[in-house]
């Protein structure tokens, strides 16, 4: 639309405001991360940190000696405060991070890859060698993807216990393939529609064999879909909750169920649990911020564009 | 490309064997994913169809034992029951109305050039790639915390007394940590069904004199009508399924307040041990699901059939 100059102005100053209150608490998130226990908790807040000249160990020592803390209250309000990364030391050393990160990425990285393995097939069926029923087959997958979890999550846990999977990253590597391979099917048929008919008509009358005609004609024109496709699983099995917290305990628990434990700390250690949070999703957000142009085609399996 | 020196019997017109072949192909393809759907799908669909006709409480399993439909009568006639189903509506109808409107006009506001565009989308988004177990954690313990909340600080700050709100809004504070969260799903649909519009047919509107509220009404929102449904009917079956949030912010209560039909099924199965009862829960949960599937596989094929992306 055609705007004035000023309208211009007006618009983009708006967007810009409306953007940072909602990016406002990841903001706050990152700065209290930064924070010791007793800054974290000071209103008004500091709001702009500035490179420690301590090192971290002494400021861990700050944390529990009582008469530095109140000394420093007595110098009043600054904007500024030292930026301290002694959270994230103990986030990772001392507040047992690394079992559930492990968990997290193994069971991530499994379940997405075997989701891979079993839908890439299936939508190549799908798209190049559709019949009748192959229509039927796609919406009975969104069914199974939109499946509430809580209408099975009794059976599921009853079959896990029974199978001696309850608490084991196979268990929820199982789940989670089943989570994925519905969205991998309709995300890369949707990508392999786009193959132009010719190329896959050429190779046939050269007579290549199916595995050479994906890896060598279609695959180079897939790898970006491919690739979001990916990487849609990834975030999914990430970020869920429902299924680990209630198949897994203390062995098999992702960052997902570790944070959740954090939920009765209240107020206690809200610079290590901003510290810990801000570990936790750092990978997907950093994957989903390159991926953006085809989080749209993911989070609709394909439906848009 | 490897050229083969082998001749291909596709180059000549199908025969039969090559039918037999070809449907033997598809479904070696085909099947092995369909068959894994089907084990951890629609067996403990079944189990959760066979539990729910059971009287069956962990804590008495010597009592177990088939009961028909008296499950399902039981918890229709059980008044919290219609509470749990009011609160699952409120929850999702708001929160998809709500990010809806703010969806629609963030998407609005980004569909135009203007300095640091990719940054600001890049900002509205990420709530939506944070794990919700995260961003519960965060607004309940950093923003909404009675003692330590910025957000009940500042309202302190102007005067006001110190809000607790989640225990005094509980509903209204789940429904605003999801509409953060969800947001930027709206957002995104609407932003890519804006950016199919052309801009010779908004300059033409705009030419003709029609002002900007009646092109929304009139040329916009027809476009993306498509748009709008897909996003929709897909936020409302992840909201009708929303846990996470509930079970760190206020674990359903004060009382059932903030109980959705998820947070009541995880409450009966793993706190009352009442297999039947839940089970009976998750096939309502299923069947309300299955009605928004049926409308969203119906804008599917709509959509086939009109020759748009399918």
């Amino acid at each position: 639309m055609r705007l004035s100059k000023w309208q211009g102005i007006t618009l983009t100053t708006i967007t810009w405001l409306l953007a940072l209150i909602i990016f406002f608490p990841i903001v706050w998130t990152l700065l209290t991360s930064l924070k010791t226990e007793r800054e974290a908790f000071n209103f008004p807040p500091s709001l702009i940190p500035i490179p420690s000249f301590q090192s971290d160990d002494a400021e861990l020592d700050e944390d529990t000696d009582e008469a530095t803390e109140e000394a420093e209250e007595d110098e009043g309000y600054s904007i500024f405060f030292e930026a301290t990364f002694a959270n994230y030391e103990r986030a990772i050393f001392d507040a047992d991070f690394g079992k559930p990160l492990i968990n997290t990425l193994v069971i991530t990285i499994v379940s997405t890859f075997i989701a891979l393995l079993l839908g890439i097939p299936a939508a190549y069926g799908l798209a190049f060698k559709p019949d009748k029923r192959s229509n039927f087959t796609l919406l009975w997958l969104i069914s199974t993807r939109m499946l509430p979890p809580a209408g099975v999550i009794v059976p599921l846990f009853l079959l896990a216990r029974d199978l001696s999977l309850l608490d084991t990253t196979t268990g929820m590597i199982i789940i989670y393939t089943g989570m994925n391979v519905p969205l991998v099917i309709w995300m890369m048929r949707s990508f392999l529609l786009d193959v132009p008919y010719d190329i896959l008509e050429a190779g046939r009358i050269d007579g290549v064999t199916l595995l050479q005609e994906f890896r060598y004609l279609v695959l180079p024109l897939v790898a970006p879909g491919l690739f979001a496709t990916g990487l849609l699983c990834m975030i999914f099995s990430w970020n869920e909750f429902f299924f680990a917290f209630n198949i897994t305990k203390s062995q098999a628990e992702p960052l997902t169920v570790y944070i959740s434990s954090f939920k009765t700390g209240r107020g206690q250690f809200i610079a290590l649990m901003s510290a810990a949070s801000t570990l936790a999703v750092l990978p997907v957000v950093i994957a989903g911020w390159f991926a953006q142009k085809q989080l749209v085609t993911g989070l609709t399996m394909g439906a848009v564009k | 490309m490897t050229p083969t020196t082998s001749t291909s019997s596709r180059t000549e017109k199908p025969k039969r064997g090559d039918q037999i072949s070809d449907k033997l192909l598809r479904r070696s393809l085909i099947w092995p994913a369909i068959i894994y759907m089907i084990i951890v799908t629609q067996v403990p669909l079944l189990f959760t169809l066979r539990f729910s006709l059971e009287r069956w409480n962990m804590n008495r399993p010597d009592r177990r034992a088939f009961t028909g439909l008296d499950n399902f009568i039981d918890v229709i006639t059980d008044a919290s029951f219609w509470t749990i189903i009011g609160n699952t509506f409120v929850l999702t109808g708001a929160v998809v109305l709500i990010t809806f409107v703010l969806g629609l006009t963030f998407a609005l506001l980004l569909n135009r050039e203007f300095i640091g565009r990719g940054i600001v989308r890049t900002l509205l988004i990420t709530p939506f790639l944070i794990m919700p177990t995260v961003s519960a954690i965060v607004w309940k313990n950093v923003l909404l915390d009675p003692s330590f909340g910025f957000l009940s600080k500042l309202v302190e700050s102007v005067g006001f007394p110190t809000p607790d709100f989640l225990g005094q809004y509980p509903m209204v504070s789940v429904i605003v940590i999801v509409v953060w969260q969800w947001t930027p799903f709206m957002m995104l649909i609407l932003l890519a069904g804006l950016q199919s519009l052309s801009h010779e047919q908004l300059e033409a509107s705009q030419i003709d004199g029609a002002n900007p509220f009646h092109i929304l009404r009139y040329i916009v929102i027809p476009h993306l009508r498509r748009y709008i449904e897909i996003a929709v009917l897909m936020e409302i079956l992840f909201i009708l399924s929303v846990f996470g949030v509930i079970f760190i912010t206020t674990t359903g209560g004060p009382g059932i307040q903030t109980t959705n039909l998820s947070y009541a099924i995880y409450d009966e199965a793993f706190s009352s041990r009442d297999i039947g009862d839940a089970s009976t829960m998750g096939i309502y949960a299923i069947i309300l699901a299955n009605i928004v599937v049926a409308v969203f596989v119906q804008v599917l094929r709509r959509g086939s059939e009109e020759g748009v992306t399918t």
